[in-house]
């Protein structure tokens, strides 16, 4: 039974999570409706503008649907914009007003934590399940988790110990682009998670 | 913040390019004061263009148009957490300087400002924030790209409410491709001759079957059917310039454009988002406009 991975493609960089999954050989679907996400064994919310996909998220009614996938147990990896969706909380900033969030999550993110486009940045990162060699991992106004909940496992840290990869259960969330790079072992390591769906098809 | 011995490096192609690609499926759209902008952001705009004055105003005021004020560029900064970007004149590195220094996320080389330079664009490797230009066809993309756009956008005509040049801009870049990756290799050099454009790049176009970076449509979109003819026809996404706050209701019309660029392929929402936003935005024929009065033609 072939795994089918969900992209969220509301906005953002869906097109670069489905080219890889074209890569290792896993079927991937765009998702812009509930029903898309009917038979998905895992779904990736991909990077973008926060704002803007919380938003869409709310518009057309995808809220309860992906909640109720992460409740059936299916894997949801979040990058970036998708670490910041699938959180409990953003940290308050003056100017934001309303964020939807999905707050499956149980981490507090830091928005924009490196400051505007010209700090943007890639470096060597160690991400627990990948090992050696390091992920050159690329962070674009890319958030930090600030708050980790007693059940989130921390994956990857910077070098001064800011996390910006977690996990809790099946929830994946990381501040960096794995699907901007060559390297495929992330995408790798997601998919062997998710399960065929077909086998849960009764939850359905 | 980060710590030594990791091999950082900082603003590199691939997140300038990078930055461009999270923008993809999305709408970029044109404000003036903070409250506009803070109204593009409720209504989904995934980036502001931070202006002076709205295209439209630009070619019915006259005179010369320039870089933006730095004190409303801040008030703008300040009003949002989406990526503010900002325009400066064809060739005037100064006011990039000036943009890059005050933090702006994106600059846009724009030939909707008086060109400050009538035979060189910026140098755009010489910068650390990312550049998004204007082209017509697939040579002047190539040309942008080597001087370091980090992403292209079609010219259009903008102010005039008017998708007829940035489709014309946008079928000549994708049929430019399309062309080039049915050329066998020996006829790229003469290809890269005729296009004007560098012949590492002209291959890569023709190995890739696309730009080596994003592309955007911007210049004449109005209605959120507008914004789905030009996703179908290849457009990754969507500026709006004067098309939403020259409406009788931008928050409405700027909120069904963001739902059209989402749903590009699916008539049915099509046909909801566009019901009941009010008038749109007075159009202008492009033909009824003096060749001076023409914003496309700048730039080299």
């Amino acid at each position: 039974m072939s795994r089918l991975i969900g992209v969220l493609a509301l906005q953002g960089d869906f097109a670069e999570h489905l080219h890889v999954l074209r890569r290792i050989g896993v079927e991937g679907r765009e998702v812009r409706r509930p029903a898309d996400l009917e038979g998905v064994a895992g779904l990736i919310i991909p990077g973008g503008e926060s704002t803007t996909i919380g938003r869409l998220l709310e518009r057309f009614e995808l809220v309860e649907p992906i909640r109720a996938l992460a409740q059936a147990g299916r894997p949801i990896w979040g990058t970036c914009a998708g670490l910041i969706v699938l959180a409990r909380e953003v940290v308050a900033e003056t100017r934001a007003r309303h964020q939807p969030l999905l707050g499956l999550l149980d981490v507090v993110i830091r928005r924009n934590a490196f400051g505007s486009q010209r700090e943007s940045f890639e470096c060597d990162l160690l991400v627990e399940p990948l090992g050696l060699p390091l992920l050159r991992a690329v962070f674009i106004r890319a958030p930090v988790v600030e708050v980790v909940g007693p059940t989130v496992e921390v994956l990857a840290r910077l070098p001064d110990g800011t996390p910006v990869a977690v996990r809790q259960g099946p929830l994946i969330g990381t501040a960096f682009h794995p699907e901007l790079t060559d390297d495929l072992r992330f995408h790798r390591w997601f998919c062997s998670l998710a399960t065929p769906a077909a086998s849960l098809q009764s939850t359905a | 913040m980060i710590g030594a011995n990791s091999n950082i490096d900082q603003a590199t192609w691939r997140t300038k390019v990078g930055l461009a690609q999270m923008l993809k499926g999305g709408v970029i759209m044109d404000v003036v004061t903070p409250e506009q902008a803070q109204i593009a952001e409720e209504a989904g705009a995934v980036a502001v263009m931070a202006l002076e004055r709205v295209p439209a105003d630009i070619r019915r005021e006259g005179g010369v148009a320039r870089m933006a004020d730095p004190d409303r560029i801040l008030r703008i900064k300040e009003a949002v957490t989406i990526p503010v970007m900002a325009k400066v004149r064809i060739g005037h590195f100064a006011e990039a300087q000036i943009l890059e220094a005050l933090g702006v996320d994106f600059i846009d080389e724009s030939e909707v400002l008086t060109p400050a330079d009538d035979r060189y664009h910026i140098d755009k490797h010489a910068f650390r924030v990312p550049f998004v230009c204007g082209a017509r066809d697939l040579g002047e993309a190539l040309r942008r790209v080597a001087e370091g756009a980090a992403m292209i956008r079609s010219k259009g005509e903008a102010g005039t409410g008017n998708i007829v040049e940035a489709v014309r801009h946008l079928r000549d870049i994708l049929d430019g491709i399309r062309r080039l990756t049915a050329l066998p290799r020996e006829e790229l050099v003469t290809a890269a001759k005729e296009l004007g454009a560098p012949h590492e790049l002209v291959r890569e176009v023709a190995e890739q079957g696309r730009l080596p970076v994003v592309l955007f449509c911007a210049g004449g979109v109005a209605t959120p059917a507008d914004a789905a003819l030009v996703m179908q026809l290849g457009a990754e996404g969507v500026f709006v310039g004067s098309g939403i706050f020259k409406s009788e209701n931008p928050f409405a019309r700027a909120k069904a454009i963001v739902e059209a660029v989402t749903h590009y392929r699916d008539p049915e929402v099509l046909a909801r988002v566009s019901r009941g936003l009010g008038e749109a935005m007075p159009g202008i024929d492009i033909v009824s406009l003096a060749p001076e009065q023409r914003l496309a033609p700048r730039g080299w």
